[in-house]
């Protein structure tokens, strides 16, 4: 009996203490939007990151261990544009949650916030793997980062009212930081206006239009397409009249035609992080553009 | 300029399916197959029916299928797909899937209802063009003539836990094969199946699955037989079926990453169990009968490995058994239930190409030992899927 009652007791003790210990369960579909979450959420938040910056966002499987995440998640934070359209559609109807659906509050898609650029006037399969809403690689641009910093935070206040206030201020500190470290870049990338790069896909749209970066081509001959040798040498031949400072690409996406082409032409290879965890160094939001800019820099002196 | 202007300010169409047009999807299925034998095929200790059969020789149309499918509003989304293919000369529409389906139950909950796939097996609910081969395992084929549908109500449940649980039950009419009849005033078979599912680290993932359907059958028909200018005879079954099934997946791919390299693993096992009464109906008062009692098994393995963006390559091995007895063994061996002292088996190897996602081309062989001639069978294949198409499942 006596055991009973410690047991009662215990099991009353932790029902008291849960709400206190209660977060907010954050679903991010991408590695960036589960530290810009961590950022202005901090400890009323519990994040899960659905993808590494190993894994290619536009191909992910609907596992199911994704449907159970979504199944209690009370806020999804994902790219949106139709970056995710190939999972996470078929994550939401499966998962029977309806606080995250499209449309709910608990759909948080950072695309829609600021403006996108690559809105194509028309969209055809011939034309690859191209998103009807533009680009949706929104987060390599620190100036759009911050405006969705302030909606994801305003989102976070309405699905938790109480934490209001504590998400206002986490944002105002993250604010600080993050336009300080903006101008700080800005000076150190200097250097980079003017640049010409070969990309491996229209992941680096953003960072390009921020730094004043010029494409000079794309490995992939059509987004979402592997690579030829008849597209590579096309490249070589346009390289050879408008030559390239650099061919980059990223942590999850296969370095073997990049090396190729930097065989053909010599141009050097940069491998970026492109999201957080994408190298060493790139622990956080911060940690990602300080190494970004970093390796850029170091290709180009 | 008013929509990018709408684009801009962040009235971005939803992801799927929230247009007000809705989605619709393709798919364009073509094939040329060679076989050694021309003997009528059967697969001894199995009564076929539905789509079995090992499929037209030379260059023929496949699953050529046209998808609609959008949210209804923001609580039911909605599905039809029509199967066109030629029988006998003759270009035939059929009806494979209309159903809806709820969105925004929430607790995990999701009703069904209409036309569907059912939630049994591994393979059961993915269309035919997702399948990793050209044909259907020969289990499926025996026990459920390629794939088990049925019109009725689906209700299914995922558990609020970290490791993927998922609960589902459907009634369903009872009438297509494996059912017949649609007995129970049409509301003749039904079904139940759990799936749990992980991680293991970041480059596998799995999911199990458990299944069984039941149905009381009221004159399932399988294909008939002629005898030397007489009467066809059409065997009929009636009484009491039950299929069991485990199937398990693994997929691996380097960190999670499958663009270049990728492994699929996967295995299923099912065995049904019959009592009754098979009968040659060939029309008249007192056609042959006899009692049944039998037991049907099979199970196949795959293996589906991606060694390099857009190429595949694939293994399959198939078996079959059964054990089938009744009062009168003639009888039975003229329904196709005697198994003829034979082990129905095939080896199955394929090659495929994707020049993109939408796009795939297939080169088949297999071995062919499901009945007693042993058949050589080279399939070469075309899917291509047209418009926007859904994610698959996992």
């Amino acid at each position: 009996m006596k055991g009973l009652i410690k047991i009662v007791a215990v099991v009353l003790l932790l029902a008291a203490a849960l709400p206190a210990a209660a977060q907010l369960n954050v679903f991010a579909c991408e590695p960036e939007w589960a530290a810009l979450a961590a950022e202005v959420g901090g400890e009323r938040v519990k994040t899960y990151a659905a993808t590494t910056a190993h894994q290619d966002p536009h191909r992910i499987e609907a596992r199911p261990s994704l449907i159970a995440k979504v199944r209690r998640a009370e806020l999804l934070v994902c790219s949106g544009a139709e970056l995710e359209i190939g999972w996470l559609p078929m994550l939401q109807r499966q998962a029977g949650n309806r606080r995250v659906l499209s449309g709910q509050p608990g759909h948080f898609e950072a695309a829609s916030v600021v403006e996108r650029l690559e809105i194509p006037e028309q969209v055809d399969r011939s034309m690859g793997d191209v998103h009807a809403s533009g680009n949706p690689h929104v987060h390599l641009d620190p100036r759009r980062l911050l405006q969705i910093a302030g909606a994801l935070s305003a989102r976070l206040a309405e699905l938790d009212p109480i934490g209001a206030d504590y998400y206002r201020q986490r944002l105002a500190d993250f604010s600080g930081r993050w336009q300080q470290a903006i101008a700080r870049w800005e000076a150190m990338a200097a250097p980079l206006k003017g640049a010409r790069i070969v990309v491996h896909h229209k992941d680096w749209v953003y960072l390009c239009d921020w730094l004043g970066i010029e494409i000079a081509g794309a490995l992939e001959p059509r987004p979402g397409l592997p690579t030829s040798a008849g597209h590579l040498a096309g490249l070589r031949r346009e390289l050879a009249n408008k030559p390239a400072g650099m061919i980059v690409h990223t942590a999850y996406q296969s370095e073997r035609a990049a090396r190729r082409l930097s065989q053909m032409s010599g141009i050097p290879v940069v491998e970026l992080p492109y999201t957080v965890g994408g190298a060493k160094g790139a622990v956080d939001l911060f940690g990602l553009f300080e190494v970004t800019l970093e390796r850029l820099l170091g290709a180009v002196k | 300029m008013a929509l990018s202007l709408a684009l801009v300010a962040g009235a971005a169409p939803a992801a799927e399916g929230g247009g007000f047009n809705p989605d619709i999807s393709l798919i364009l299925d073509g094939r040329y197959s060679a076989y050694d034998n021309d003997t009528e095929y059967e697969l001894p200790g199995f009564m076929l029916g539905g789509e079995a059969g090992r499929g037209e020789e030379g260059f023929h149309l496949g699953h050529n299928e046209l998808a609609v499918s959008a949210n209804v509003d923001d609580m039911y989304y909605g599905k039809m797909t029509a199967v066109l293919h030629d029988h006998e000369g003759e270009t035939e529409v059929e009806l494979e899937e209309a159903y809806i389906e709820t969105l925004a139950l929430g607790n995990g909950l999701a009703v069904k209802g209409g036309r569907f796939f059912s939630g049994i097996g591994y393979l059961n609910d993915q269309h035919p063009h997702a399948w990793d081969f050209a044909d259907a395992p020969l289990v499926y084929r025996g026990l459920f003539g390629d794939q088990l549908r049925d019109d009725g109500l689906q209700v299914s449940w995922v558990a609020p836990t970290d490791l993927y649980f998922r609960l589902g039950g459907e009634i369903t009419r009872g009438e297509r094969f494996p059912a017949g009849g649609a007995g129970n005033d049409g509301a003749g078979a039904s079904a139940l199946f759990a799936k749990l599912g992980g991680d293991v680290g970041a480059s596998h993932a799995w999911q199990l699955g458990l299944s069984h359907w039941q149905a009381e059958i009221e004159g399932r028909t399988s294909g008939g037989h002629v005898h030397g200018g007489g009467v066809a005879e059409v065997p009929t079954y009636s009484g009491d079926s039950t299929v069991s099934g485990i199937d398990f997946v693994w997929k691996w791919a380097p960190n999670g990453n499958a663009i270049e390299r990728n492994l699929k693993l996967q295995a299923e096992y099912f065995v049904r169990d019959e009592e009754g009464t098979v009968v040659m109906d060939d029309g008249s008062a007192s056609p042959e009968t006899t009692r049944y009692d039998g037991t049907q098994s099979g199970w196949y393995a795959q293996a589906v490995y991606q060694f390099m963006p857009r190429w595949r390559v694939g293994l399959r091995y198939d078996q079959l058994d059964s054990d089938n007895e009744g009062a009168d063994e003639e009888v039975l061996g003229e329904a196709g239930l005697d198994d003829e002292g034979h082990t129905p088996t095939r080896s199955t190897v394929m090659l495929d190409y994707s020049y993109s996602e939408y796009s795939r081309l297939r080169l088949q062989y297999a071995k062919d030992d499901s009945y007693e001639d042993s058949d050589n069978i080279l399939t070469v294949q075309y899917v291509m899927s047209l418009g926007p198409h859904g994610a698959h499942k996992f």
